[in-house]
């Protein structure tokens, strides 16, 4: 029997070493340690419900486990064969308990390609890995494949770029190919910034053998032996598992020197980021390796032609790299056989917002956005209404109910107004007020801007600055215009892919909502609520009893009415500092889009 | 060379594969506005990092809009670089730009020489309507430079000047987004920085940022004051600049009205440092000639090369940079420092007034000479020897406030005694000319011959590195020349590993020399500019009935009368001074 | 460690190694395999049902036979035990009583290799939610 038990940072974070060894130490008081096995692996993906244990091989699926129902899973379930219940994840819709991952409709649509070990193998242990095919296309490609013909197989599977933006990967591998120099790099782009998105980072945690064999495939392909990985410093869960895993492939003889006696040398090294938005651009990428200012230069020349050290350098981002082996076992033709027409294979998705199944999942090209937000997501929190999805991280745009049936590829999302990117999805729901939506990315815009050219540098500081009037309630109808013609000009103007994109949120949110930014700038009202500057602090004459503890506690005296009788608030005064909604006691006080009470509770 | 043909708002124009849109357009006879980028031809100098994207321009089939200086043109491309879409991008990134500076263009230093207010102008900015917050920084304030950064439009080109061209490393990109400027590293002050004040990053800077410390109101101060004696130097690439700043064509020597002009002003005394460049030969020759007559004998703690000691702004690098090699250049103090020197004895003394009722003003092509003339080695009981040094701009700009007309002017001479110059000591001014002067009296005192030709033309050229083997009488001597302190940073490295070939090495700080000095009219990136202002120092020379610095008969006078021999004991109390080791004087090494 | 040094040694290793995880794999494909859950609660374990899991387990593998055996907890049919519920692919689960390791042998060979019913299945009386 064989207890897996998530080890991802998320997991992590909620203590999953601990149930571990709580699993462990009951084990060994039952002395069942050499019947049953635990093995720390990489993240489920059903991060929403973490940690996760699953056991197998009956495929129980126990979510929120604590470390306290280490025994109890050990006594009921290994011990009496028993599941516990009360563990099990119960299906919102039907509110029955599920017992195993593939009943969950968190799973069902999922295709794990990139994902394929995550959640399944003990990342520390190459051999779990070896197991499972890792090397094997390595093996494959270094015994019976020239590098062209390689570079065939992949430009055939037609698998794109995962880190955004979508250039043809086997193309790419061609051209750094062709690049005639003395030495060449590969460089495997884990500098993951997107809020929220973690797809690089469990694929590193939870089977990074599969990307150092592929990066490994790749300097075959293209003649080199150097690999480098850039990796977010802060990703120290990651950055222990490559180390561990390149440590471990070299002592097999899997990296190194002489690679499965072939005479193909390739030795892969890390390099940390310090987290910067832009170096996952990659000229930034590559300066910032050279220990230069993380800033994106002109291209051409591309990094295959002059990259790091100004040689030619193939980067990919881990994603990418983390199908190669798959395409290489499974042939060019399984690969292109799933997806849309132009987007071929699985696309790895950061599920987050207001969602019920925030999490990690791997869906096929082409799959519509409401699979994702009703069927894996489980649908929108607390039963509200679905009113937009930001795809493609901050630079991506707000899609909304129109797009839900639209098949997700590459080609579909820029159509609507957004991007793939890598692969953020933050759901909204009828509480979100899109003008503050637009803000709270354009400040991350804002911070994560290099600098070096102007309109991306100034134009999203002045984009953020409107929206924020607007949001104050000091909009006018010109500064819709205005934040129009900022975008336009500032996607048409700056220098690298994230400035190009930077106003998507500014545009998507205007184009689709734009009655709500109306709204705003005209009526000074926010149907959300949201905007404090434009809510009404409103007392229920029905449930307020004149006991004068707002009115007391009112800074600026705002407040008014007789001992006894219902207050009322005056407006004009108020500065919204919520203190009379922290001393009533009769929940009287309430923040709308409107000066009267809309209805009463 | 393979040509490729592209249309360019539809004039066609054919171009070499590898010209970037930019240069086919100029080609064509059309300037696209531009901002950040900046070439120097031949020098190997230019910044193009595609960051202001004033340059835009409309590319058929491509998404977005194209920058221009960094776009390789290529055949069959079709181009608009006046279509709507592009004059409303290009006018709304100026206007983006704008908002981000300040509007205080009537007190700027740069007004009138600005680029940035250039393109408002030519755009016919007349209102900005995405005004915003405005990045703002410390005020920084050097003995040479002042560094107002707000005014900072991320050009990079002072970094670009700082790093690649001086390897100084004294200004980088800091900060990220919105706040990114700049800056010496953690945003110090320049003074506690590597910086040599050659402010080349004044050179090529479009905007107010980076300017001199201004010294005319102090000088103003000075000429008015009745109790003072004030006289005047002036460098040599001086005269070869400062008609340009009066509309003339650059090139054209003014030395006579430069004169005439500072007479008018009211110095007292109108001289010229060539007089003390000359002095400089005899001292640094005689150097020269005893370090090498040594190293002939085989003495073997003379050390050579010997290199040449002119330029503060090299001195300063070198006692930052290498402080093990302090006892390789030149003990003899530059012109500007032996000219205060002997002003402040020999010439005091001669006209009866006390060193501190004696103010000397130098005017010069050069901003590390500022901070030169204030340092302790150049005081004497705290009073220096040279009071102000001021940039040929600020000559120019005084000479407009006393609303002289510097057109009218006749041409003048120069004050006796220390007015009169040779041909050697004008062609101090371009990069080779010192080393030049320097063995035509080398060659003449070390053989006892006559020159057959006065000139060395091997020894110019605007090479960064250049090197020449000249004959003395059957002695071939190596001579090293470079400009550009990365271009110096080479051949030092070369010293320090004890592999220098060369007796003897010129270096001069600012690429070009001092005609590219920075406190010159901005060249704003026209490097013709720099060839004619040189063309003009050698004429001048050729013009100069004595051209040998051991024949001017004021510095045989100087010596007769004052000093004695060249090297002599009172010499070296004036004339000479020691280095000092800098490097832990930089808060954070490089 | 030895090095891999060729793709052999590579497919190898991978062999040897499989057998580790073996369980895993056959749990995500379980549905293509024979399925074996044995009844292990109390009254299951009481009247034998360790023996007949050990049994499965050993005499699964020897004979070549990919299958998943798990136990699981009381089904119900206390009065039968030990009962075993055997799932052959694109088959209903189907349920044997009083199963000692004879019972046992008979259900493999019988069963499992030729789907060949045995007497002693207890006819279901519920619906599971899977």
């Amino acid at each position: 029997m064989h207890i897996l038990v998530c080890g991802g940072t998320g997991c992590q974070s909620s203590d999953s070493a601990k149930i571990q060894s709580n699993l462990e130490k009951e084990l060994a008081l039952k002395r069942l340690q050499d019947d049953v096995q635990v093995i720390r692996t990489g993240c489920f993906g059903f991060c929403e419900k973490g940690p996760i244990v699953n056991v197998l091989p009956d495929n129980t699926f126990y979510v929120e486990v604590k470390p306290e129902d280490a025994k109890e899973i050990i006594d009921e379930h290994v011990i009496k064969g028993r599941r516990v219940e009360r563990l099990l994840y119960v299906d919102p819709e039907k509110e029955k308990h599920v017992e195993d991952s593939k009943h969950m409709g968190f799973y069902k649509k999922q295709l794990r390609i990139a994902l394929r070990n995550c959640g399944f193998i003990d990342p520390e242990n190459i051999e779990e890995a070896i197991a499972h095919d890792a090397y094997q296309a390595l093996g494959k490609v270094l015994a019976e494949y020239t590098p062209e013909e390689t570079i065939e197989v992949v430009k055939k599977s037609q698998l794109r770029g995962r880190g955004g933006g979508g250039f043809p990967a086997g193309l790419k591998w061609e051209i750094t190919r062709k690049s005639v120099s003395d030495k060449k790099y590969v460089v495997c782009n884990a500098d993951e910034g997107d809020p929220g998105a973690f797809m690089d980072r469990s694929i590193l945690e939870g089977d990074p053998h599969s990307v150092l064999e592929a990066m490994a495939i790749c300097g075959y392909c293209i003649g080199s032996d150097e690999g480098l990985i850039y990796i977010r410093a802060e990703y120290p869960l990651a950055i222990k598992r490559l180390k561990i895993a390149i440590e471990q492939a070299e002592s097999f003889g899997l990296l190194g020197e002489n690679i499965m006696g072939t005479g193909f040398n390739f030795k892969i090294r890390l390099r940390y980021g310090a987290g910067a938005f832009v170096c996952g651009e990659e000229t930034s990428l590559i300066h910032s390796m050279e220990g230069k200012r993380g800033e994106p230069t002109n291209k051409p020349p591309f990094p295959s032609v002059r990259g790091y050290l100004g040689k030619p350098t193939n980067v990919n981002n881990v994603e990418t790299f983390a199908n190669i082996p798959a395409i290489i076992l499974k042939g060019a033709e399984w690969f292109a056989s799933i997806g849309t027409e132009n987007s071929k294979g699985t696309k790895v998705f950061a599920l987050a917002g207001k969602i019920n199944n925030v999490g990690l999942i791997e869906v096929p090209m082409g799959i519509t956005l409401r699979e994702i937000i009703y069927e894996i997501g489980g649908g929108i929190k607390g039963g509200k209404k679905f009113k937009a999805i930001q795809t493609g991280g901050p630079s991506g745009g707000c899609l909304t109910e129109k797009h839900l049936d639209t098949p997700i590829d590459y080609d579909n999302l820029l159509k609507a107004g957004s991007m793939m990117g890598s692969g953020g999805m933050i759901v909204m729901d009828e509480d979100d007020c899109m003008v503050s939506v637009a803000k709270f990315y354009m400040d991350f815009i804002v911070e994560e801007s290099c600098g070096k050219c102007a309109p991306c540098r100034i134009g999203n500081k002045r984009l953020y600055e409107i929206l924020d009037r607007i949001t104050q309630g000091k909009g006018t109808i010109e500064d819709l215009a205005k934040l129009r013609n900022l975008s336009s000009v500032i996607k048409d103007t700056s220098l690298c892919g994230l400035g190009q994109t930077s106003p998507n949120p500014v545009l998507s949110t205007l184009t689709n909502f734009e009655e709500e930014y109306i709204e705003h700038v005209v009526d000074k009202k926010c149907r959300s609520g949201q905007c404090k500057n434009l809510s009404y602090y409103v007392i229920d004459e029905e449930l307020c009893v004149g006991c004068g503890a707002c009115l007391r506690n009112c800074p600026v005296h705002a407040i008014t009415g007789e001992k006894r009788q219902a207050h009322h608030i005056n407006t004009d005064l108020c500065i919204r500092c919520d203190a009379c909604i922290a001393k009533c006691s009769f929940d009287a006080i309430r923040i709308q889009s409107e000066p009267k009470i809309l209805a009463h509770k | 060379m393979e040509k490729i043909k592209l249309t360019i708002d539809n004039k066609e124009v054919q171009v070499e594969k590898g010209a970037t849109i930019l240069e086919a357009a100029r080609k064509a006879g059309i300037e696209i506005p531009t901002l950040c980028h900046m070439e120097l031809h031949n020098m190997n100098i230019e910044n193009k990092p595609g960051g202001c994207r004033i340059c835009v321009v409309e590319v058929q089939g491509r998404r977005n809009l194209a920058p221009s200086c960094i776009t390789e043109a290529t055949d069959g491309m079709v181009i608009r670089t006046n279509s709507t879409r592009v004059l409303n991008a290009r006018t709304t990134v100026m206007k983006l730009i704008v908002s981000d500076h300040p509007f205080d263009c009537l007190v700027c230093a740069k007004s009138g020489d600005c680029e940035l207010q250039t393109l408002a102008k030519q755009f016919g900015i007349r209102d900005i309507p995405y005004m915003g917050e405005k990045s703002t920084y410390r005020k920084d304030t050097s003995p040479s430079i002042i560094r107002d950064v707000d005014k900072c439009i991320m050009c990079r080109r002072c970094e670009m000047m700082c790093n690649e061209v001086q390897t100084v490393g004294a200004l980088n990109a800091v900060n990220r987004g919105f706040m990114s400027v700049v800056a010496p590293a953690f945003e110090m002050d320049l003074i506690d920085s590597p910086c040599t004040y050659c402010g080349q990053c004044v050179a090529v800077c479009p905007t107010g940022a980076l300017s001199e410390v201004n010294h005319t109101s102090e000088v103003l101060r000075a000429l008015s004051d009745l109790n003072k004696t004030v006289v005047v130097q002036t460098a040599p690439s001086v005269r070869a600049a400062l008609g340009e700043e009066f509309g003339l064509a650059p090139g054209t020597l003014v030395t006579g009205k430069m004169a005439a002009a500072l007479r008018r002003l009211g110095f007292d005394y109108v001289f010229d440092t060539d007089f003390a460049a000359d002095l400089t030969i005899m001292e640094e020759g005689t150097e020269l000639l005893g370090r090498l007559k040594a190293h002939l004998a085989g003495d073997k703690n003379v050390k050579l090369p010997i290199l040449t000691s002119c330029c503060p702004g090299w001195v300063n690098f070198f006692e930052h940079n290498f402080p093990d090699l302090l006892d390789v250049p030149s003990t003899a103090k530059s012109p500007q420092q032996m000219f205060g020197a002997i002003a402040k004895t020999y010439f005091a003394d001669k006209i009866g007034v006390n060193r501190k009722d004696l103010i000397v003003v130098s005017v010069m092509p050069c901003l590390a000479k500022k901070y030169e003339c204030q340092r302790d080695e150049f005081k004497v009981d705290g009073n220096p020897d040279v009071d102000y040094s001021m940039t040929t701009r600020e000559l120019a700009q005084f000479i407009k406030q006393a609303n002289i007309d510097f057109h009218d002017l006749p041409d003048e001479d120069f004050d006796t005694p220390l007015g009169e110059s040779t041909g050697a000591a004008i062609i101090f001014g371009n990069t080779g000319g010192v080393i030049e002067a320097a063995c035509r009296t080398a060659y003449e005192v070390f053989t006892g011959k006559s020159l057959d030709k006065i000139e060395f033309h091997e020894l110019r050229g605007i090479e960064g590195i250049r090197s020449a083997t000249i004959d003395f009488d059957g002695l071939p001597i190596n001579i090293g020349i470079a400009h550009g302190l990365g271009n110096a940073r080479k051949l030092l490295d070369e010293v320090r590993a004890g592999r220098s070939k060369y007796h003897a090495i010129e270096i001069m700080a600012c690429p070009g020399g001092c005609i590219g000095g920075a406190g010159q009219p901005f060249h704003h990136g026209h490097s013709e500019i720099l060839a004619a202002r040189a063309k003009a120092i050698y004429s001048e020379d050729e013009q100069k009935v004595i051209r040998k610095s051991h024949e001017n008969p004021y510095i045989k006078k100087l010596y007769d009368e004052f000093l004695g021999a060249p090297g002599s004991e009172k010499a070296h109390e004036l004339l000479h001074i020691h280095y000092y080791d800098k490097s832990d004087e930089i808060t954070i090494h490089h | 460690m030895n090095k891999i040094k060729t793709l052999a040694d590579l497919k190898r290793m991978q062999e040897n190694v499989k057998s580790k995880v073996s369980l895993r794999d056959k749990a995500s494909r379980a549905e293509d395999l024979v399925q074996v859950k044995v009844a292990m609660a109390t009254c299951g374990i009481a009247s034998g049902a360790k023996e007949v899991m050990e049994f499965f387990v050993v005499e699964l593998d020897k004979r070549g036979i990919e299958a998943v055996v798990t136990q699981t907890g009381c089904m119900g049919y206390c009065f039968a035990e030990p009962t075993v519920e055997i799932t052959l692919k694109d088959k209903d689960p189907v349920v044997f009583g009083y199963v000692d390791t004879k019972k046992a042998d008979e259900i493999i060979e019988k069963y499992i290799k030729d789907g060949e019913f045995v007497d002693g299945i207890i006819p279901r009386n519920y619906e599971t939610i899977k």
